[in-house]
């Protein structure tokens, strides 16, 4: 661990409407740690994760990548991104090598995909064990095969962080043991790892470091709790329904 | 083939041609973000446009395409800033759109509801040399954007969230999908109509995804749906007397059906062939078809 930190998190405060959802996090990641945000529903740890990506304004504090100030951060293809999803579908048929093609936008310029872009992308595919399905479409995969593509998304760019938002929600269990293998080769290979996780489950031996936020504030910083009662067992599959951010039943498409 | 003798003929399967090019080609990013009706709003706030030009006696199409664009900017602030009380200034926006339309219009001295009419559902015929130059300099521009932009414009019309995070620039390439959506209502204007043109930049989608797997594939084939439906409704309402716009819409949605009853047969022959390569190669994902082992009832929220 080298001392100049990838992810730095001072006093960050946010708010979704005028809800707080973060009262001034402290958070360091530096490089190649694997850290686990963990906390209930609502304790603001997906809100935490995209206040580092932009996604979410931050009302006070200061975030820096890579020792940038995030509004100055530009040096995207350093950054793997997975989303909190359900699917990796759109509203168009789209194979699976279509969608771990954008992954690599990043590195592409223009938009114009090189062969070694291409070859990238479909060693992003192969190393989520769908190398086989390359030219299928999405809608033709399971929840975990889906999960597994948003990975392969993240992994075209090949970034030296990843940020994952629950990689493991709603996953069967093959897709969790692959994407456990994944993730541990990324780390062998010394890439640095935040990501939202719901408990510890197959990750656990790669974790470093346990963030766990209650309310939006950091209650504990350190080694990975212990697991206990039914939560210890192997296998435990902790499943919530969370709501898709694109389940409401009626709609016109105009405001999504 | 008598009808391309005509001048008049040649300018409309012209128009025909680049509306059935350019609509499926912006439609197909609207309906992959799941914003299929946004062209029928556009639609609607370019009549504004439509009646400022018969008022400020300047062509009513430039004229609609700079009151469409400058409505479909507002529809994407609208998007970005009013998520809550979104729906309702939309709803404000179209019909204060066709309100103002339909005003202008009657104030113009030249101008009443039928010559409106002729914008609403097209009108072959009335298409003059001016509006087919139009045409062409405008759909050059939506097929330069949708083709030459095609991997940024999937990647944010896919996933917004992450396409930040790859570093394209989301907002830019929001406004300029809502632009060109714009700019395709009016260049569909005067051969489908207003009213109609959300059909032609939504159904030849629909039809094609039938059909594919990829997004390539439903790319080309809309496309191809579009310019067949528009050089046949073209076609037959010179022989038939039968109004262009209707007759291409129609037609869209018969390719619709057809290849929906098409694509039944074929995904059941696929879904048989993954079957046959499954057994063949059991090795895939065994643990597919077993159901997670230690699921509980009573499992209770933790960590």
């Amino acid at each position: 661990m080298s001392s100049e930190p990838v992810i730095s998190l001072r006093g960050v405060r946010a708010e979704l409407g005028s809800r707080p959802v973060l009262r001034g996090i402290d958070l360091t990641v530096g490089r190649g740690e694997v850290v686990a945000l963990l906390g209930a529903n609502g304790s603001g740890k997906s809100t935490a994760i995209r206040t580092v990506i932009g996604q979410v304004p931050v009302s006070e504090g200061e975030i820096e990548l890579f020792g940038v100030p995030r509004r100055r951060f530009n040096d995207w293809r350093r950054v793997g991104y997975v989303p909190q999803r359900t699917t990796a579908a759109g509203g168009v048929p789209a194979t699976i090598t279509e969608i771990v093609a954008s992954g690599r936008l990043s590195r592409a310029r223009f938009g114009m995909l090189r062969k070694a872009d291409h070859a990238a992308v479909q060693r992003a595919i192969a190393l989520v064990g769908l190398a086989d399905r390359a030219k299928d479409s999405v809608n033709a995969l399971s929840g975990g095969q889906h999960q597994r593509v948003l990975i392969a998304r993240a992994l075209a760019a090949e970034p030296e962080l990843l940020i994952m938002d629950e990689p493991m929600a709603g996953v069967d269990l093959a897709s969790q043991e692959v994407l456990a293998r994944t993730l541990r080769e990324q780390v062998a290979q010394g890439a640095t790892v935040l990501l939202v996780l719901h408990e510890l489950g197959p990750l656990e031996p790669l974790i470093d470091r346990a963030v766990v936020l209650r309310d939006g504030c950091v209650l504990h910083d350190g080694p990975p709790p212990q697991a206990v009662g039914q939560h210890a067992l192997p296998g435990h599959d902790h499943v919530h329904p969370h709501a898709a951010h694109d389940a409401e039943p009626i709609r016109t498409g105009l405001l999504s | 083939m008598e009808f391309l003798d005509y001048a008049f003929m040649q300018r409309a399967l012209l128009a025909a041609v680049l509306v059935g090019i350019t609509a499926p080609a912006i439609g197909i990013y609207l309906v992959q973000r799941r914003q299929a009706l946004m062209g029928d709003g556009i639609g609607h706030v370019a009549m504004t446009g439509v009646g400022l030009g018969f008022l400020l006696n300047t062509s009513p199409v430039w004229m609609a395409t700079g009151v469409s664009v400058v409505g479909a900017v507002l529809m994407e602030l609208i998007r970005w800033y009013g998520k809550t009380r979104g729906d309702i200034a939309l709803a404000m926006l179209f019909y204060g759109g066709m309100a103002g339309g339909v005003m202008f219009i009657n104030l113009a001295p030249t101008g009443s509801n039928a010559n409106l009419t002729s914008y609403l559902f097209g009108s072959l015929s009335t298409v003059s040399e001016s509006d087919v130059t139009a045409i062409c300099v405008l759909a050059a521009l939506v097929v330069l954007v949708t083709i030459g932009l095609r991997r940024q414009l999937f990647a944010v019309s896919q996933d917004e969230e992450f396409a930040r995070v790859t570093g394209l620039p989301v907002r830019a390439l929001n406004l300029l999908t809502a632009i060109t959506a714009a700019v395709t209502v009016t260049v569909a204007m005067r051969v489908v109509g207003l009213l109609l043109v959300s059909a032609l930049m939504v159904v030849p989608v629909a039809a094609a995804q039938q059909l594919t797997r990829s997004f390539a594939a439903t790319f080309a084939i809309a496309v191809a749906i579009g310019v067949s439906v528009t050089i046949g409704g073209t076609v037959t309402s010179y022989y038939q007397d039968v109004p262009p716009g209707a007759t291409i819409v129609l037609l869209t949605i018969g390719a619709f059906i057809a290849l929906t009853a098409l694509a039944t047969p074929l995904a059941r022959r696929r879904a048989r062939a993954a079957a046959a390569e499954g057994a063949s190669q059991s090795a895939g994902d065994p643990a597919e078809c077993v159901i997670p082992a230690s699921r509980e009832a009573a499992d209770r929220a933790g960590v």
